[in-house]
């Protein structure tokens, strides 16, 4: 994979898709386009990051993202640190800068971090060397779950611009909602958002989405349904009052698939809660479901994004 | 004391409405003519035209003495003050412990006194350590000297204890101040509600959250004949409920801070922490709606509303960072700021920081008159600074407006004729 014309990540960080223009996001689904072609012929450059560390520093639970940037790195060659803080002694954040300080001086290459605060890879980033990656901060973002999302609709659909993408259930709390509703609004999509008032944030519209309460209107037609994991203790907090009203409602089954355009797409982020935001139905049928598929993308995206950075690392190793 | 001479100074006292370029005699530390003429042996100091107003009184600041001396002592808060021509302060009781106990009171008077510089005036608590459930001894605290009653920055939420307090508090003439934010709406809410924190995954603070506590504290100063005064307003909803309550001759009064006139949420983008305060920044219409506030008299004061953090309260992700911003040293040039931008005559501005809350309180000070204290601050209009964080006097360096250009300089304060900065 030879040079860029232009910088892909000009910030020299992967902190949020807003504020990316549609070319860096076309270069980086491109990129990872080639390695997802790679990893399935089963040849990856494997010194590309050799001798560079990569340090996946995980504040919040997490098991297919830490794998997947795990993998992603290996699959490169690089010196790989698995960092999980529990959460119960770090919530003073104090710790966040200490951490960061600490890995400072180990001179590691790229910090991975996931983190229960949005921003707090943003405060990272002003505190370290290495490139930083953020791998879901609080409700704010999670970039490259939005890059592998982007990726597997352009695979199956062909393209972005004009396709119809409802996002649904929990919108106010989801990183992952955000992030791909700047990417696929950049990149020319049609964007509504479907969920109850109460899961639907502040002002949502003006992030350039349409709003809609009914899930088999903002079902209707649509090329992409993308669903939502519902956190159990958003129901204590009385922003839905039951499961059961929840999957009534707002909860994919086969009927409100129906109102979708017969070839349309269903997507989850995961892990999912399955007969509460999904029916097993729906997320198993091979014909509709590319859950799989998010999966795999998600790999190659990653090994695109540590590619990209670390082409521009402030210290050479 | 050697008397002083002031001369060729443009001399502002909003009290008497006078507003001419003239001489001030200090003798004793009081002012004891505006004639102009000479005193034996008085030391004579040349303005060169620049603005001799009262000195400062400013109604809402945070020190972090007792028990947060590593933010904020009195002596670092004073130096502060004096920087921004505050000679009268008025100090918050949620410290650690609170300003419940007459003694606590007497304890902040006396350490003011001990700086030469900075009269204090502390609210007490308004209930037992602030914590919003019984009243505190209201008689014995304004005994002491405490000026009205107060949670500080925290709001009295029950309507039966702020009832209870607008109640009680009339026994001793004294006024409740509210921090007008609802406490279950707001929440653990970091910025205002609406599409920034939207986008930036901020929990958010409806901005209803203000207007509703404020028509509630209204309907209990109906109720009960009680003066409520609302701090730092930041809603147009708000000021247009406040508005209207003043003109229905209820006992309602108001100030505000800077941050709420010179600044918009945007401050935040970027999550940062030095522009996150309570209650949050705003929409730019709430901003205008405070500046037509100040113009057509709705607010009573400008405020600093100074708040003390260190490194470690704001050096977190955003919804983690402690709310406030230091406010002392800009108090003067950032209020000058609406003067420049043609929104306040200078007179009204330097009103809405000296005689009108001196009225407020009762108090002898933000006036210039023959026989007053001689609390003067002397300001360059014009001159130019930048708010720079670590080259602010004092030790909070936490100011949302850091880097910001400011046109208005104090070069000199006085407190009862010594002088205690320029």
């Amino acid at each position: 994979m030879s040079g860029f014309s232009f910088p892909i990540l000009p910030t020299g960080h992967l902190l949020a898709i807003e504020g990316l223009e549609p070319p860096h996001i076309s270069a980086l689904l491109d990129l990872a386009e080639s390695y997802a072609l790679l990893n399935r012929q089963g040849k990856t450059q494997r010194d590309l990051l050799k001798g560079r560390t990569l340090i996946n520093l995980f504040f919040e639970d997490s098991t297919r993202t830490r794998t997947s940037f795990e993998l992603a790195g290996k699959r490169l060659g690089a010196d790989i640190v698995n960092m999980s803080v529990s959460t119960s002694s770090v919530n003073k954040g104090e710790t966040l800068l200490d951490t960061a300080a600490t890995l400072n001086a180990m001179n590691t290459d790229l910090l991975v971090v996931r983190h229960g605060q949005s921003g707090a890879p943003a405060l990272l980033a002003q505190k370290v060397d290495a490139a930083v990656i953020n791998a879901g901060d609080g409700t704010h973002e999670h970039p490259t779950q939005a890059l592998l999302d982007a990726l597997t609709i352009r695979r199956r659909k062909g393209r972005l611009e004009e396709l119809v993408v409802s996002i649904c259930g929990d919108v106010l709390h989801s990183r992952v909602a955000r992030s791909n509703i700047h990417l696929l609004s950049a990149m020319g999509a049609r964007l509504r958002v479907v969920g109850p008032p109460t899961l639907i944030p502040s002002e949502c519209a003006r992030l350039g989405v349409e709003v809609f309460h009914d899930m088999r209107a903002g079902l209707e037609g649509t090329d992409v349904v993308m669903m939502l994991r519902l956190q159990k203790e958003r129901m204590t907090g009385g922003l839905v009052p039951s499961s059961r009203e929840y999957f009534r409602f707002f909860g994919l089954d086969a009927a409100k698939l129906a109102v979708a355009k017969p070839d349309a797409i269903v997507m989850h982020p995961g892990p999912m809660n399955r007969g509460i935001e999904i029916d097993s139905a729906v997320a198993d049928d091979p014909a509709r479901s590319v859950i799989g598929e998010q999966v795999e993308m998600g790999v190659a995206v990653r090994m695109a994004v540590l590619d990209v950075l670390s082409r521009r690392l402030r210290r050479n190793a | 004391m050697t008397p002083l001479l002031i001369t060729n100074a443009r001399i502002l006292d909003p009290a008497s409405g006078l507003d001419a370029v003239g001489s001030l005699l200090v003798e004793d530390g009081r002012i004891a003519s505006l004639t102009g003429a000479p005193s034996e042996g008085a030391e004579t100091l040349d303005a060169g035209g620049a603005v001799l107003c009262p000195g400062l009184v400013d109604l809402r600041a945070t020190v972090g003495e007792p028990g947060a001396e590593h933010r904020e002592t009195i002596a670092s808060a004073a130096e502060a003050a004096a920087s921004g021509g505050i000679t009268t302060l008025c100090t918050l009781p949620d410290t650690e412990p609170a300003l419940d106990d007459p003694a606590l009171v007497e304890f902040v008077i006396r350490r003011g006194e001990a700086t030469g510089s900075l009269t204090i005036l502390p609210w007490g608590a308004a209930t037992k350590s602030c914590a919003g459930k019984e009243l505190s001894e209201f008689g014995l605290l304004r005994e002491a000297g405490a000026v009205g009653f107060t949670d500080g920055s925290r709001a009295i939420g029950p309507a039966r204890t702020m009832r209870l307090a607008l109640s009680y508090a009339r026994a001793f003439g004294a006024m409740v101040v509210q921090h007008p934010e609802e406490p279950s709406l707001a929440g653990t809410g970091a910025a205002t509600e609406g599409e920034l924190a939207t986008r930036l995954g901020l929990p958010g603070i409806p901005a209803a959250a203000e207007a509703i506590q404020v028509a509630r504290d209204i309907a209990l100063a109906q109720l009960t004949g009680g003066h409520v005064h609302f701090a730092h307003v930041s809603t147009g909803a708000a000021l247009d409920l406040i508005r209207e309550a003043k003109a229905e001759g209820l006992r309602v009064t108001c100030d505000t801070a800077p941050p709420y006139f010179d600044l918009n949420e945007t401050a935040i983008g970027g999550f940062r922490t030095y522009a996150k305060l309570s209650p949050p920044l705003r929409r730019e219409e709430d901003r205008l709606a405070v500046v037509a506030a100040l113009k057509d008299g709705t607010v009573d004061a400008i405020a600093s509303d100074h708040t003390p953090r260190d490194a470690d309260d704001k050096r977190l992700p955003f919804a983690q960072a402690a709310p406030g911003g230091a406010g002392l040293a800009t108090l003067l040039g950032v209020t000058l700021a609406r003067v420049h931008a043609g929104d306040l005559a200078l007179p009204e501005a330097i009103a809405l920081l000296t005689s009108r809350p001196a009225a407020l309180l009762g108090i002898e000070a933000g006036r210039i008159a023959p026989g007053a204290p001689a609390d003067l601050c002397l300001f360059h209009p014009t001159r130019a600074w930048q708010v720079r964080d670590g080259k602010l006097p004092g030790k909070a360096q936490n100011s949302p407006f850091d880097g910001r250009a400011l046109e208005g300089c104090v070069i000199g304060t006085w407190k009862r004729g010594r002088r205690v900065f320029g």
